[in-house]
């Protein structure tokens, strides 16, 4: 019997950060990693581990934060339906905060609007076969890990008949922005620390194109103190020794072809789209949208609404955070204007956002 | 956005299990997943549903090197 708690092991995390500080001993050039992941965000900053690294390997934080890459023009689509009567909008927590344009989801369940959070999606399918008279607009952001959950609730809407169960799809894909950030000179990213759960869905030879044509080093790691520096390790390993290949740190959960059945679904219900990423523009098939055979639940095509004209928050410099090329505490808006309580920016809302990691933490 | 937790599946009913960790349970849909799961195994729960299930022996190994850079490694300051 496996006990799950051992990744979480002090002695452990001491004896990689060990194992790193020996295979850099000498080594004059920094080594910059990348954690696309949120989630891996939040575990450096929670468990301290960037103060466990020699100086030699920066550790810096990718966009791997569904709500925080989310354009602002969703978030006002997503107002403009909270706002309409006799519909309920359903979402992941970490949507509610967010600011729009003008105002937030919260700000607008105050003054009356249904909005309710959900667990699952599921759950919002539920929602909208309890209330027939009302539309049920789900707002559907997230990555690989999560779109497919999205896929599986329209299914299920689709398989009871329901009329009235909306997905407004903003999903997106990691593999491709990954390829746009370490083609960038700016950023000299020595290797990748993969994300966790979304490799879980994609597998890991969905980065073998990144570690062959670009030669960057991928690793999939998982999200406990032991797996990050395992996985840092791994990616020390393979810079020393002159390797770029994709190595699987979380083979516990992750293997080379991913959840199939995941996939599948994926590929039923969506079809690959440009997306816009904040921070890093439009980036070609970098997104999902739902294909043709699920259209009616669509909502961005079922529910015509007039969205306000998208404005940017003066001074946010969220998008500099997301590639990695400003740490949060260069915003001159950072812990100032802008707080957990008081967001400006969605890197400051999310529980996994860069800037919500570096306020709660420090620096 | 992309935390999934493992959790012991305890109960299946078709498509839908119940998977419990710490004395909490959820409901998760196997639509991931299907056959391949039995009561007893460990899944990881995202959003609801069953995303991955636990490979023990590969848990396992990775804990074993991880215990053998322990080893190696200097005496934690």
């Amino acid at each position: 019997m496996i006990d799950l708690a051992e990744f979480r092991n002090k002695g452990i995390v001491e004896g990689l950060a060990a194992g790193i500080k020996k295979l850099t001993a000498g080594r004059t050039e920094t080594m910059t990693f990348m954690e696309v992941c949120g989630t891996h965000t939040m575990s450096i900053y929670q468990y301290g581990l960037r103060s466990l690294l020699p100086p030699q390997v920066r550790l810096i934080s990718g966009p791997g934060c569904p709500v925080c890459v989310t354009p602002i023009g969703y978030v006002d689509h997503a107002l403009a339906y909270a706002r309409l009567p006799e519909t309920i909008v359903a979402t992941f927590g970490d949507m509610l905060r967010v600011p729009g344009s003008g105002s937030t989801l919260l700000a607008e369940r105050a003054r009356g609007a249904d909005v309710r959070v959900v667990y699952s999606p599921l759950d919002a399918v539920n929602l909208a076969a309890k209330h027939p008279g009302k539309k049920v607009v789900f707002l559907g952001v997230g990555f690989e890990t999560t779109a497919p959950t999205i896929a599986g609730s329209i299914k299920v809407a689709a398989s009871r008949a329901l009329k009235n169960y909306f997905v407004l799809a903003a999903h997106k894909t990691i593999p491709v922005p990954m390829q746009v950030l370490s083609a960038d000179p700016a950023l000299k990213i020595s290797g990748y620390l993969c994300p966790a759960h979304v490799s879980a869905i994609i597998g890991a030879n969905a980065y073998r194109f990144l570690a062959q044509m670009q030669g960057v080093p991928c690793v999939p790691a998982g999200f406990e103190p032991a797996d990050v520096m395992q996985g840092v390790e791994m990616l020390v390993r393979q810079v020393v020794e002159g390797r770029s290949e994709v190595e699987i740190q979380y083979s516990r959960f992750v293997t080379w072809e991913g959840n199939l059945k995941a996939q599948a679904l994926l590929e039923e219900v969506f079809v690959p789209t440009d997306t816009p990423w904040r921070g890093l523009g439009v980036i070609p098939d970098s997104g999902l949208e739902i294909g043709e055979r699920y259209a009616a639940f669509d909502a961005a095509k079922a529910i015509p609404v007039k969205v306000e004209e998208a404005r940017e928050p003066q001074g946010c410099r969220c998008g500099e955070v997301l590639k990695g090329i400003i740490a949060p505490s260069d915003c001159p808006l950072f812990g100032t204007r802008c707080t957990p309580e008081a967001p400006v920016g969605a890197c400051m809302v999310s529980s996994e956002g860069s800037c919500a990691a570096a306020y709660k933490y420090g620096i | 956005m992309c935390l999934a937790v493992p959790m012991k599946v305890v109960s299946i009913d078709d498509e839908l299990a119940i998977a419990e960790i710490d004395g909490v349970k959820r409901e998760a849909s196997l639509m991931m997943l299907g056959d391949e799961v039995e009561v007893g195994d460990y899944v990881l729960i995202h959003a609801g549903f069953a995303i991955s299930k636990l490979d023990e022996a590969e848990a396992l190994q990775t804990l074993e090197l991880m215990r053998e850079c322990l080893a190696q490694g200097e005496e934690p300051s």
